[in-house]
């Protein structure tokens, strides 16, 4: 780092003109103040850390609370991990999703996390930035090909591998069977956009005020969802020299198609303030017919205790655009820290939670990321609604840029989004926007 | 320097010094506490600001001295956010000191049961702000909440209203969430400041034939003058601060329509790993909030003045 010179002026500069006791003691404690400084270099505090370590002791993980495996599930596979390996003592910490990529960057250079659950659009950031370890080395070859592909992409980045994928999940569609037999509509309907589209009038028209839920809140969950209509419309974030895309035919005939179905009352207007949890909940109260989802919401919107429309729910493969149905890479992996001194331990315990049998157990919670589970009949029984759809969307997913400066163009594109969302804005006027905008993050 | 006797009786003539020094080694913990989480702080973002640095783990960045002050006041969305701060400063503080000296007035009425009233009043106060602000996103909820429910009883709206759903009634919306809790305070303060006129006065007064409202503006609003003027500081540095009840009640948006500049710094340099920006936008708020508590510092001492004359 180069010498704070301006400081320590500034500093010194207030002594009087004839050195006086108290002015040489100031300019001496600037002067070792703006040494010390200096010593201590900028960015975050700690110092160059990170490990192997005994591959035994105690290690600490943080995950996130909502969406993929709950809570409990974490923390009995954590309880499971630790009887079998008595050596290690694994403390779980819990954030919501909002919180998970703050936290992990807060707590980065003190070394806080051996284990930090990552969502796929991080890697480029956390790996560049050296939040997170390069664990190539430590994968196994035969990962890549017994894994399923959106698996093996998602802790991906520029050829390394920073993770091992854990929630392998995209968003699938969600309807009501009561409300679509009281409004007769056909569900293979729903096959398609323009068909949701048809159904979601038919609903209304039989008493459902809205039949449309979204998660359109300012927040990455509205990117989720732009995604998936952005795949289906033929659109891509980025184009061959990297530069932003959206704002071209697909990517617009997306957006136009979200604002429409707010125009036509289609859409609840709920919808630009929801996360998927407020989704799932007005969803599982029966005040919306048709909703996109992860995995999580078919195990809970038939549960009686969360729902009140217990079995009542079904799902589907996300809808065809004119183009496809690509469905958004949602999934996240577990990596280790760059600068956890106890690595060893922390693999060990990334094995664990990512082996096959971990996670076939937990499948109504999160699909495996096993190719061969998806044969499995004790994996499909477990969750035989989303399992066989699972199996047919999985392999055909669209990954957000892979960049360092992900979200921060991310950001710029929900604003804009919700501009045009809420009317403020034309759809392409507000791509537009975004797009300039976007194009100077990737430059900087 | 004074000497103090000592247990054998003989006087310590350099007794002063070893006290001094006892004094400054009393005050030594206080003395690295704020230095720790005060001042180290404070000069350590003067020095990242001036730095490029972009990732939380420690490293040699490139010295851009100012660059990152410039860029500030070159971005749009600086003033977008700094417009959305203004605005709720002042409306928030507006309306918590004008309610604030209501609720304080009728507190200092002879009511029955005054120390229950005043106990009820502290409440909103005694609420972590991140509850109070997951409390009224469910009171604002356009599906289910309270206030479309309440609407809808009292007959007066069937349709629900998304309050939080667009953007200048949502910042709206959640300066009102502000002002529930933060009024509390305001409360307290002025009824401290109520306490202190003596009833004599308003005797006066009465004798003078003023009446209620001249009473009141020509005698208590003068005389609470000084309370007014600190709460009014204390308020204003508060709320061009304002992060956490944001965050918890609308993240910032729609659009981007309540963000301001303390969310803004925080998107800046942990959601986008910025930190020199970041701090660059810190110490602006840094030098916003010392201006308005050396503004603070300076009513307080003419009040002292004042006082004293």
């Amino acid at each position: 780092m180069k010498p704070t010179s301006p400081l320590s002026g500034s500093l010194t500069g207030i002594t009087a003109p004839r050195p006086t006791r108290r002015g040489l003691l100031v300019g001496g404690g600037a002067l070792g103040l703006s040494g010390f400084l200096v010593a201590c270099g900028v960015g975050g505090g700690g110092g160059e850390k990170g490990g192997g370590g005994s591959g035994s002791g105690s290690i600490r993980a943080l995950f996130m609370q909502q969406a993929g495996y709950s809570e409990d599930n974490i923390k009995e596979m954590t309880a499971a991990f630790m009887k079998a390996n008595t050596g290690i003592k694994v403390t779980a910490d819990f954030v919501s999703y909002e919180a998970l990529h703050d936290k992990t960057v807060a707590a980065a250079p003190a070394g806080t996390y051996d284990v930090v659950l990552i969502d796929v659009i991080w890697p480029a950031e956390f790996g560049t930035k050296n939040i997170v370890a390069d664990v190539s080395d430590r994968w196994p070859e035969e990962w890549k090909q017994q894994m399923l592909g959106g698996a093996v992409a998602t802790p991906q980045y520029d050829g390394k591998f920073y993770g091992v994928p854990w929630i392998l999940d995209t968003k699938y569609l969600f309807y009501n069977t009561a409300q679509l037999e009281k409004a007769k509509v056909d569900a293979a309907q729903l096959d398609t956009w323009d068909g949701v589209l048809t159904a979601a009038r038919a609903l209304k028209q039989s008493g459902v005020q809205y039949p449309l839920i979204w998660s359109w809140q300012q927040a990455e969950a509205l990117i989720c969802d732009y995604t998936q209509l952005l795949g289906a419309f033929g659109g891509t974030f980025l184009d061959d020299a990297g530069q932003p895309a959206f704002n071209q035919e697909g990517g617009v005939a997306a957006l136009e198609f979200m604002r429409q179905t707010i125009v036509d009352g289609l859409t609840n207007p709920a919808s630009t303030q929801s996360l998927e949890e407020d989704v799932r909940r007005v969803f599982s109260s029966g005040q919306a017919s048709i909703a996109l989802n992860w995995t999580y919401m078919y195990g809970l919107a038939n549960d009686p205790k969360e729902s009140q429309i217990p079995g009542d729910v079904a799902v589907l493969q996300t809808p065809s655009g004119p183009v496809g149905r690509p469905g958004v890479n949602g999934s996240m992996a577990l990596s280790l820290s760059a600068t956890s001194e106890n690595q060893d331990a922390g693999w060990k315990y990334i094995e664990y939670l990512t082996s096959q049998p971990v996670q076939d157990k937990y499948a109504l919670s999160s699909l495996p990321v096993w190719s061969s589970s998806y044969d499995d009949p004790k994996v499909v029984d477990t969750n035989p609604a989303v399992v066989p759809q699972a199996k047919k969307q999985l392999g055909d997913m669209i990954l957000r840029p892979q960049v360092a400066s992900y979200n921060a163009m991310s950001q710029v594109l929900q604003a804009e989004i919700q501009k045009a969302l809420l009317g403020d804005k034309e759809p392409q006027q507000a791509l537009d926007d975004a797009a300039s905008e976007a194009a100077k993050l990737l430059e900087s | 320097m004074t000497s103090t006797p000592r247990a054998g009786g003989r006087p310590r003539v350099r007794g002063g010094y070893h006290e001094g020094r006892f004094a400054l080694l009393l005050l030594l913990p206080a003395a690295v506490v704020v230095f720790g989480v005060v001042l180290w702080p404070v000069v350590r973002t003067l020095v990242v600001s001036l730095y490029d640095v972009d990732s939380a783990m420690p490293g040699d960045y490139p010295f851009v001295g100012i660059d990152n002050y410039v860029q500030v006041f070159q971005d749009d969305r600086f003033y977008s956010v700094l417009g959305h701060t203004m605005y709720f400063t002042l409306v928030s503080t507006f309306l918590e000191l004008s309610l604030g000296i209501a609720v304080a007035l009728l507190l200092n009425a002879p009511l029955r049961a005054r120390w229950l009233w005043r106990s009820i009043v502290v409440l909103p106060w005694a609420l972590p702000t991140i509850v109070n602000g997951a409390l009224w996103r469910w009171i604002y909820n356009g599906q289910y909440g309270a206030l479309n429910g309440l609407l809808d009883t009292l007959g007066i709206s069937q349709t629900p209203t998304q309050w939080l759903g667009e953007p200048f009634l949502a910042l709206n919306m959640v300066i009102i969430a502000d002002v529930w809790k933060n009024t509390s305070i305001v409360v307290f303060f002025i009824l401290a400041g109520l306490q202190t006129i003596p009833s004599d006065l308003y005797e006066a007064a009465r004798v003078d034939g003023a009446g209620p409202w001249r009473a009141f503006w020509r005698l208590t609003i003068p005389m609470l003058a000084p309370s007014i003027a600190v709460v009014l500081i204390l308020r204003t540095i508060e709320a061009f601060k304002v992060f956490d009840i944001i965050y918890v009640m609308t993240g910032g948006g729609p659009a981007s329509g309540t963000q301001t500049v303390a969310f803004y710094t925080y998107l800046q340099a942990f959601s986008n790993q910025l930190f020199g920006y970041g701090a660059a936008l810190a110490y602006l708020i840094v030098l916003a909030v010392f201006a308005l508590a050396m503004a603070y510092l300076r009513i307080l001492r003419q009040n002292e003045m004042a006082g004293v004359e």
